[in-house]
Order: C-alpha cells, then sequence, then structure tokens
C-alpha cells in the first residue's frame, strides 16, 4: 500500500472501500476551471479539488489580467490617470472614476456645483443599473436561462447610448473629472433616460416571471454558497454581497457623498446571504436606481443651465469658446494638458459604493503633478478570495453559481 | 472640506482612546484631512488589530484594505497600510507601519481571513513579507515572475517580454527591447506650480 497526499487529504491507495466494487479505489483529482471558461467571467483559473464531484478546496489564480494600472498611473498627471479607472471594473466605469475623482477633490479640497453632483448621482446610478443587467443575466445565463440576457441586454445598450451621447465612448467614458464632469448632457438625453427609467421595471418584472420563480433557478442558486453576516465582514464583504446576508450597510447611507443625503431610496436586504438572494437583492437596487434616477433628472431640470463643474481654472480646464477669446484661459489650458494640476502632499482614502461594493482609492500625493501612489481598493478580489469559503462541500456545477452570483469583473479584480 | 465628499463620521476622541487602548505599540497618530492614522510598531501590528476588533466601542470588525508604499529614500523603505472599518459605529482608521526588504511583517491571517490575498499582494508587488501567512504566494504576476514590480526602481516596461516563437513552437521570454525609449517629460515648471516663493498661486 502507498500513501498519496493530494491537496490537504492522505488518501491511502489501495484500501478498500465499500461503496466501491472489490478491488478499486479512489482518491481527489483536481481540474482546472478557466481560464478560459465562458462562466468564469474573464480570465480567472479556478484549481478545483474534487471528491468525486463535491468540491474539497478552491485555489483561483488571479493576475492573468495584471496590467500594472497602479504603476501606470504614478507615471501620469492626475488627469491622464484618470482614463485607466474606466478600465478597471469595465461593466460601471464610471463608478470606477468616481472615487478616483473625489478622492482627488479631497486632497485638493475642491468643491462641485450641485448640477455636477447630480449628473454624478444620475450616472452611478445608470452605471448600477448598466452593472446589475449585466450580472443578473449571466449569472441566470450560467444556471441555464438564456432568455433574460437577451431582453435584458437590449435595455442595457440604450445605458452604453446615454453614455456615447454625453461622452462620446461607449464604455470608456472619461466623463467624471476633477471639479465636476466634463460637460453637460445633451439636449434630450433627459427624456430619453427618463423614459429608459420608465420602461425598466416593466423589464425587470419580464425577467423575474421568468426566472425569479423558476424552479430550476432556485434549485441551482437557493442554499447555495451561504454566508452569514459575521463571515461576510471577516472576508471582506461590501455591496450586495454582504446586503444579502442581512446587513443594511450601504455606504450612499452610512457615508452619504455627492448628494446622496438628499435622495430618497431604500437599502434592499436579504436574509440568507446565499447565492438567491444576492440574486434578488441586485434585481431590486437596480429597480431602487429607478427611484434614484428619476428624483436625480427632477433635480437637474431645476439646476438647467447651471454649470456642471468648478470654476476653478488652476484645476478644470476653460471651454474652447472661452479659449477664443482669453488669453487667460488659453494660459490655463496649455498648462493643464501639459503640466497638469499639482495635488497638495498628503494621503487620503476615499471609498464609494460602486455598484459592487466599496470601491476605495488610497491616493498618495507628494505635491507634484502626479500621484505617488494610488492603491485601488478593489471590491472583487475580497470577494473571489471567499470563493474557497463558499463553495466547500459544495458540487462541481455550483461554482460557476457562486462565482456569477459574487459579480468579478477581472479589469478591477487584477487591476 | 467639500461638502460632497463622503461623510466619513469621526468620533470624538478616538485619537485619546486608541493611544490609551494601543499603548506600547502606538508611535505617533495623525490627524490628516479628515482621516486619523495610526502609527504603529511593526511587531505589534496584530496586537494592535486584535483589540480595536475586539474593543466594543470601536469594534472595527472589517478590513477593508491593505495597501504598500514605497519610499525608497527612507531607511525603512515599505509604508504597509490597513484600511479598517467599523460597520456598527460607522468610522473608518487607518493604521500605518513601517518595513524594509527583509524585516518580515506579523501577518494578520489569523484575525481577517480576508487579509491572506491582500498580504499577498503586497509581498508580490513590494517584497514585503508576512511572518504567519500560510499561502505566501505570488498572486498578480506571472507564473515564475521574478522580481517586484510596485517598487520604485522597478522600470516601468519591466525586464522580460514573451512573445511566441515559430522556429522552438512555444512561448519565450527575452529582455525586454524598446525600438524607441520610454518618453518621460518632466512637466514641472520651475518658476510656476506650489513651489516656495510663488506669488501667482497663492490665492
Amino acid at each position: 500500500m502507498s500513501e498519496l497526499q493530494t491537496g490537504r487529504r492522505t488518501v491511502t491507495l489501495g484500501t478498500p472501500d465499500p461503496a466501491l466494487p472489490p478491488g478499486a479505489t479512489h482518491e481527489n483529482y483536481m481540474i482546472n476551471f478557466g481560464p478560459q471558461h465562458p462562466a468564469a467571467h474573464g480570465v480567472l483559473r479556478l484549481v478545483l479539488e474534487l471528491d468525486g464531484e463535491v468540491i474539497e478546496r478552491v485555489d483561483p489564480h488571479i493576475g492573468l489580467l495584471h496590467r500594472g494600472t497602479e504603476k501606470l498611473i504614478e507615471t501620469k498627471t492626475y488627469l491622464q490617470a484618470l482614463p485607466y479607472m474606466d478600465r478597471l471594473d469595465y461593466c460601471s466605469p464610471m463608478s470606477m472614476e468616481h472615487s478616483y475623482v473625489l478622492a482627488i477633490e479631497k486632497l485638493l479640497g475642491l468643491e462641485v456645483p450641485p448640477r455636477g453632483q447630480w449628473l454624478r448621482v444620475l450616472w452611478a446610478e445608470l452605471m448600477r443599473v448598466s452593472n446589475h443587467i449585466l450580472n443578473t443575466t449571466t449569472h441566470a445565463m450560467d444556471v441555464g436561462a438564456l432568455t433574460p440576457i437577451l431582453w435584458l441586454f437590449a435595455e442595457r445598450e440604450r445605458i452604453y447610448d446615454f453614455s456615447e451621447a454625453v461622452s462620446g465612448a461607449r464604455m470608456h467614458a472619461a466623463w467624471f473629472r476633477p471639479g465636476g464632469v466634463h460637460r453637460d448632457m445633451p439636449d434630450g438625453l433627459a427624456g430619453e433616460i427618463r423614459a429608459f427609467a420608465e420602461r425598466l421595471p416593466k423589464a425587470l418584472d419580464d425577467m423575474m416571471d421568468l426566472v425569479g420563480g423558476n424552479r430550476i433557478f432556485k434549485q441551482r442558486n437557493v442554499d447555495i454558497g451561504r454566508i452569514a453576516a459575521r463571515d461576510a465582514i471577516a472576508w471582506g464583504f461590501s455591496g450586495p454581497c454582504l446586503r444579502a446576508s442581512g446587513l443594511p450597510w450601504d455606504l450612499r447611507k452610512a457615508q452619504p457623498y455627492e448628494t446622496y443625503a438628499e435622495v430618497e431610496f431604500d437599502v434592499p436586504v436579504g436574509r440568507n446571504g446565499d447565492c438567491y438572494d444576492r440574486f434578488l437583492v441586485r434585481v431590486e437596487e437596480m429597480r431602487q436606481s429607478v427611484r434614484i434616477i428619476h428624483q436625480a433628472l427632477d433635480r437637474l431640470e431645476k439646476l438647467e443651465g447651471e454649470p456642471v463643474s468648478s470654476g476653478d481654472r488652476k484645476v478644470v480646464p476653460p471651454r474652447r469658446g472661452e479659449m477664443k477669446r482669453s488669453m487667460e484661459a488659453l494660459i490655463h489650458h496649455f498648462k493643464l494638458y501639459t503640466e497638469g494640476f499639482h495635488v497638495p502632499a498628503g494621503e487620503v482614502y476615499v471609498a464609494t459604493e460602486s455598484p459592487k461594493g466599496e470601491f476605495g482609492i488610497h491616493l498618495v500625493a507628494d505635491g507634484t503633478n502626479r500621484p505617488y501612489r494610488c492603491h485601488i481598493r478593489a471590491t472583487g478580489m475580497a470577494h473571489l478570495q471567499a470563493m474557497d469559503f463558499l463553495c466547500r462541500g459544495h458540487m462541481l456545477a455550483d461554482a460557476p453559481a457562486v462565482l456569477g452570483s459574487l459579480d468579478i469583473v477581472f479589469g478591477e479584480v487584477d487591476r | 472640506m467639500a461638502a460632497h465628499l463622503p461623510a466619513v463620521p469621526v468620533p470624538a476622541g478616538l485619537a485619546e482612546r486608541a493611544a490609551s487602548l494601543l499603548e506600547p505599540h502606538l508611535i505617533e497618530t495623525r490627524d490628516a484631512a479628515g482621516e486619523l492614522t495610526l502609527l504603529v510598531a511593526r511587531e505589534g501590528v496584530a496586537e494592535v488589530l486584535a483589540r480595536l476588533r475586539d474593543a466594543p466601542d470601536l469594534a472595527l470588525e472589517q478590513l477593508v484594505d491593505i495597501s504598500g508604499v514605497d519610499w525608497p529614500d527612507r531607511p525603512d523603505r515599505f509604508e504597509v497600510n490597513y484600511h479598517l472599518l467599523s460597520l456598527r459605529h460607522n468610522f473608518r482608521l487607518r493604521v500605518k507601519l513601517t518595513t524594509d526588504e527583509v524585516t518580515p511583517v506579523p501577518s494578520v491571517v489569523g484575525l481577517f481571513p480576508v487579509a491572506g490575498w491582500y498580504e499577498r499582494e503586497v509581498f508580490d508587488m513590494f517584497g514585503v513579507l508576512f511572518e504567519g501567512n500560510p499561502d505566501l504566494r505570488r498572486i498578480l504576476t506571472d507564473y515564475g515572475f521574478e522580481g517586484h514590480p510596485f517598487r520604485k526602481d522597478f522600470p516601468l516596461s519591466g525586464h522580460v517580454e514573451l512573445r511566441y516563437s515559430e522556429v522552438e513552437q512555444r512561448i519565450v521570454r527575452e529582455p525586454v527591447l524598446l525600438r524607441q525609449d520610454f518618453r518621460n517629460f518632466d512637466f514641472l515648471s520651475p518658476w510656476e506650480g506650489m513651489l516656495p516663493g510663488d506669488e501667482k498661486a497663492s490665492p
């Protein structure tokens, strides 16, 4: 008889197992899930140790999309580094910019005019809807429901259209700027967004009719990947994943930024902390986002024509029309796009409630025109680390369901 | 502070409370930009985080993030920042320590399981060693990567590049060959900006 060490378990080869036919033995085996697996939501390699079909251990290998964003940011001016943020969580690009611009504004002590704040709130919520549509529908697809993604992606496409209308880019908008937003929304866009917000609850109802009470969907998700609130805190959970475990913790409520303190919305909370609750929390969050979008549009109507970004010309570049008439504006423009603005030395940690959870920026400035260090607190990294905790003892087929419910995007996890 | 920033409350008397709680380990307390930073002795960090977590009036029970910073000119060149969050009392706190390339930092994986990957990341990027982390492998860089890329003395382009060799029918690693030098323009003008004696910049 020989001993074989597989992972943590020692299997004695050749010992008779009453469950097996005489002469047969068994041992654990390892399989690779990814890095080119459609349910891995990107380039994730999961090394799974299986006992039959039961998962004994999960070892996620990340970093296949590592681009050294934090190092690249150190070589750019503050404004040039902004578009790197879009490329983190590319499902909600403007939410990524949000923490970064707030960190800069905190160091600069820069104010943002009300219209700029409301525009940021509006777009942060549109990004939340966009992100949650992507996550809930692909999650449903991973467990076998193909229709929601086909229905809701038609709506999601509209958000890309809005993004293109407002910034010129469908995904990588670079529209949140230090001091406000880059430019105001074009005429008529507010009406289109309102029509979209009125349409969306119906589309969500349609999806919930299909999968919400569906027996197969529930069998694949209810009681799968459960995590209690205490464990969720210890594993660094935030956002919908934490709320699904029963904690009403939302940075928009607890530590309100922009104009979230004036907005009326509810924080949906789950009870069981399983995949199904995480799914339901996200669907309900989209409905709450619709409420916020309506309120933001109402307020924006009243603030029509007001400035969307700070008038501090040492940080915010002038508009082109102004440059045609003013030498001072021309000089400011030139200086801001070559040297950039200087940020006083210091360090801040600023976190916002991105669609996935707490997205934080730890910005260390040394007084020059470039960040000395910009650490990105990626939400998905903490969630993905808990895969081992969540999957142990589950079947192999549950791994994609758990992964889908955690809402992982590798641009952000790998940075 | 600008009104639109996240309203993170700072409990009254937090600095004094932390000072009495963390007695032998606390070196310095900094309060800047509305954020409290505790500089602690390296050896005591696990003890510090445990006390901060278990004190019922602080209850800093979530380790949000660990981030490293490299200051090559300092004797202890690496800073390790632990960002803590109290969900019960709704405030944040930063615990900071310093270390160099060879002195290990006690791991806090036993206190916060989430620290496992965060410590691996700081190890991977800066080469800071964490004593007691059961799985201190590289995490973000490639299999077989050499060096610690977020150190300030590590070049942006790296040292090796990969390509597929038709001849050898496999991926080969070669030293980086830049057809054009990396252009790193210094736009800092000597007479404007936030330099001392600059009358134009002051309001």
